[in-house]
């Protein structure tokens, strides 16, 4: 009897709260569309661990810095990772966003998070260990953690030994880490940034210490800095910088660096992506500043 | 000249002639205006990167009122609600707001060329808005917990008062108002505003950096309710205020003398223009960033179509100030979708080469 008249009470509430929620304009009844979708991947890494784990089935769309694998070119571009269209993300019908930090905007982030859609944030950090996090949350949001695991083992265990291999080099060679040479003004990488921690990891040593983030510094902290090596982004991205205008360049061409004309190129998702193919990086970029052939 | 004196209502013109009146043209202008803003905002509000339907959402309104009740998904919902309709509110306010500002300071200044844009208005009001950004969690934290929402609007008001009062001081002298002078002041006051705001990024920090460089292109993708509330007060009363500044500024253009003469009270016109320019720019730049153009090229249109006459040129601004607004908002969000274009990008592709043909068919009254 009394639990009759509860559950008359409660449908009774759930319809007046339905009628309500009409009224103002909002009409949530719980469960009228089930999203039918896949999967955004927000965040170069992302998009490739979700390739790495061979569950790219699930992926519908992708933002504009996930630009590897290839294939993932050809998904529907939802915008830039800090500048994302809520309406672009929804055209999609997505069930999942799977995001690195630092999405935005706010804004939008809200919008989505009102809409019913599952927005899982993948934390981003300069090391080992944030790499395998990585790995793991993308595959227990996939729903394939098993597989996430063995990748992430695997994963674990290559970056160890290419680490341990870069620290064995006899003496830590001071990186210099060049994102634009824009007017010939350097922006350089600093503490806490992507570059700095790569160069760690490949047994380098970040030769600006004592500024924060990317900042543009000045010739005589160029100097002081005195890098045995200077790592450039790719030629072919936006931010190319020629061997010429760095080795004719006032205060980066008088370092050792420049004398000994060690300047090194990686592609910048490859080298600052922080993903599955980052040991490689780390042993690609250990060599080029050892000195190994490679 | 000859339309301007007659439609001037405080001169004793001739009644019966008629010639150059343009007012039963302007007035049915009007009309064609709202009724474009209508087409408009429903364009708004029926585009998008996604296929959520309009009508449903419309039946879903009317629906109640009828005793039936239809079950809309979500994802339309929350895409037509609380997407589309507070981006379609946005664009009117701000682009209204535009115009006006626009065909005001060109009253003002009796200069076609004025826009809080180019002579720097919209450079102090940036330099505000950046101020409370990167400032607001740690010098200015009290000031920003104190005013809340209204903060990034106020902040970008006070910047934006300041170089236009700055802006007059500099280019005025003896009651006359220099155009080379202001163009010139206005560069040179959107530059110190911009090495001020260049200091302030300097020391911003990543994420107020991101959220900076999206601000500064410009962009309607950032509405949402809370930010209307926060801007429409401003822009609705500045919008209410300026018809009664519509014949003072009509007596402006035979110059200030004249209009002294003619029981125009100018100074007391000229300070509440200032601070009605002030007011909506700082709001309009608060809420989407820096969009140009709309300032200069809606009321140059429009003069070319009805005349100079303020009383009518203001309301037709504004109108055609937030239709415009609203189909490049429209194009910004549908071109690339679903990612989506500034749309300071698309009014300015479009307003910059009209600029150019305005500079180049009134060489002549330039060259002052």
């Amino acid at each position: 009897m009394i639990t009759q008249t509860l559950a008359r009470g409660v449908n009774t509430l759930v319809r007046a709260t339905a009628v309500a929620a009409i009224l103002f304009g909002f009409s949530f009844t719980a469960g009228a569309v089930a999203a039918d979708g896949g999967i955004v991947a927000i965040g170069g890494s992302i998009t490739e661990i979700v390739y790495a784990l061979g569950e790219e089935d699930q992926l519908i769309a992708r933002d504009t810095t996930s630009l590897f694998p290839p294939e993932a070119l050809n998904l529907p571009d939802v915008g830039y990772i800090r500048a994302l269209s809520p309406e672009g993300v929804l055209s999609v019908n997505p069930k999942m966003m799977l995001t690195l930090e630092g999405a935005g905007p706010p804004e939008a982030l809200d919008v989505l998070q009102k809409s019913g859609l599952t927005i899982i944030t993948v934390p981003e950090n300069y090391n080992r260990a944030g790499i395998v996090e990585k790995i793991r949350i993308v595959g227990k949001a996939l729903g394939v953690e098993e597989k996430a695991e063995q990748l992430a083992q695997q994963v674990e265990a290559d970056l160890e030994e290419v680490q341990k291999d870069a620290a064995s080099h006899r003496q830590s060679r001071r990186v210099l880490f060049v994102l634009s040479l824009q007017g010939g003004k350097v922006m350089a990488a600093g503490t806490g940034t992507s570059a700095a921690g790569i160069i760690e990891m490949a047994g380098g040593e970040n030769a600006l210490s004592g500024v924060a983030g990317y900042k543009q510094i000045s010739d005589e902290a160029v100097i002081n800095a005195a890098p045995d090596v200077i790592l450039l982004i790719d030629r072919n991205s936006n931010h190319s910088t020629d061997d010429d205008s760095v080795l004719t360049h006032a205060a980066l061409g008088s370092t050792p660096a420049a004398k000994a004309g060690k300047v090194v190129r990686m592609n910048s998702l490859y080298l600052l992506g922080f993903g599955p193919r980052t040991a490689e990086a780390v042993r690609e970029l250990s060599n080029a500043i050892s000195g190994k052939a490679h | 000249m000859l339309q301007t004196l007659s439609t001037a209502s405080h001169l004793p013109a001739n009644r019966n002639d008629t010639r150059g009146d343009r007012s039963v043209k302007a007035r049915l202008t009007l009309v064609g205006l709202a009724g474009l803003l209508a087409v408009t905002s429903f364009l708004s509000l029926a585009t998008g990167a996604s296929d959520a339907s309009l009508l449903a959402v419309i039946q879903s309104w009317i629906a109640p009122l009828t005793g039936g009740q239809i079950e809309l998904s979500i994802r339309d919902s929350i895409i037509i609600h609380d997407i589309r309709l507070p981006r379609m509110v946005l664009g009117i306010l701000v682009g209204a707001s535009l115009a006006v500002c626009g065909a005001t300071m060109q009253g003002l200044f009796r200069n076609p060329l004025a826009d809080p844009g180019i002579v720097g208005v919209s450079s102090g009001a940036a330099l505000g808005a950046v101020t409370m950004i990167v400032l607001g969690s740690s010098t200015l934290a009290p000031i920003a917990a104190f005013l809340g929402v209204f903060a990034l609007p106020l902040t970008a008001f006070a910047g934006a008062l300041i170089t236009t009062l700055l802006l007059y001081r500099v280019s005025t002298q003896n009651g006359k108002t220099s155009v080379a002078t202001m163009l010139l002041a206005g560069i040179a006051l959107g530059a110190l505003a911009l090495a001020l705001t260049g200091i302030l990024i300097f020391m911003a920090d990543d994420q107020q950096l991101r959220d900076l460089t999206f601000w500064n292109m410009g962009s309607l993708a950032g509405a949402t309710w809370v930010k209307i509330l926060a801007a429409a007060p401003i822009i609705i009363v500045v919008l209410l205020t300026v018809p009664f500044l519509a014949g003072g500024l009509n007596a402006m253009t035979l110059g200030e003398a004249t209009a002294r003469h003619i029981g125009i009270p100018v100074q007391g016109l000229k300070a509440c223009a200032i601070l009605v320019v002030a007011a909506a720019t700082g709001a309009s730049v608060a809420v989407s960033g820096g969009i140009g153009f709309v300032g200069i090229v809606v009321p140059h249109l429009l003069r070319l179509l009805i005349g100079p006459d303020h009383r009518y040129l203001l309301p037709a601004s504004a109108l055609l100030g937030a239709s415009l607004l609203l189909v490049a908002d429209a194009i910004a969000r549908t071109i690339v979708a679903p990612a989506e274009l500034p749309i300071g990008i698309i009014t300015a592709l479009v307003g910059a080469p009209f600029f150019l043909w305005i500079l180049l068919s009134r060489r002549g009254f330039l060259d002052l």
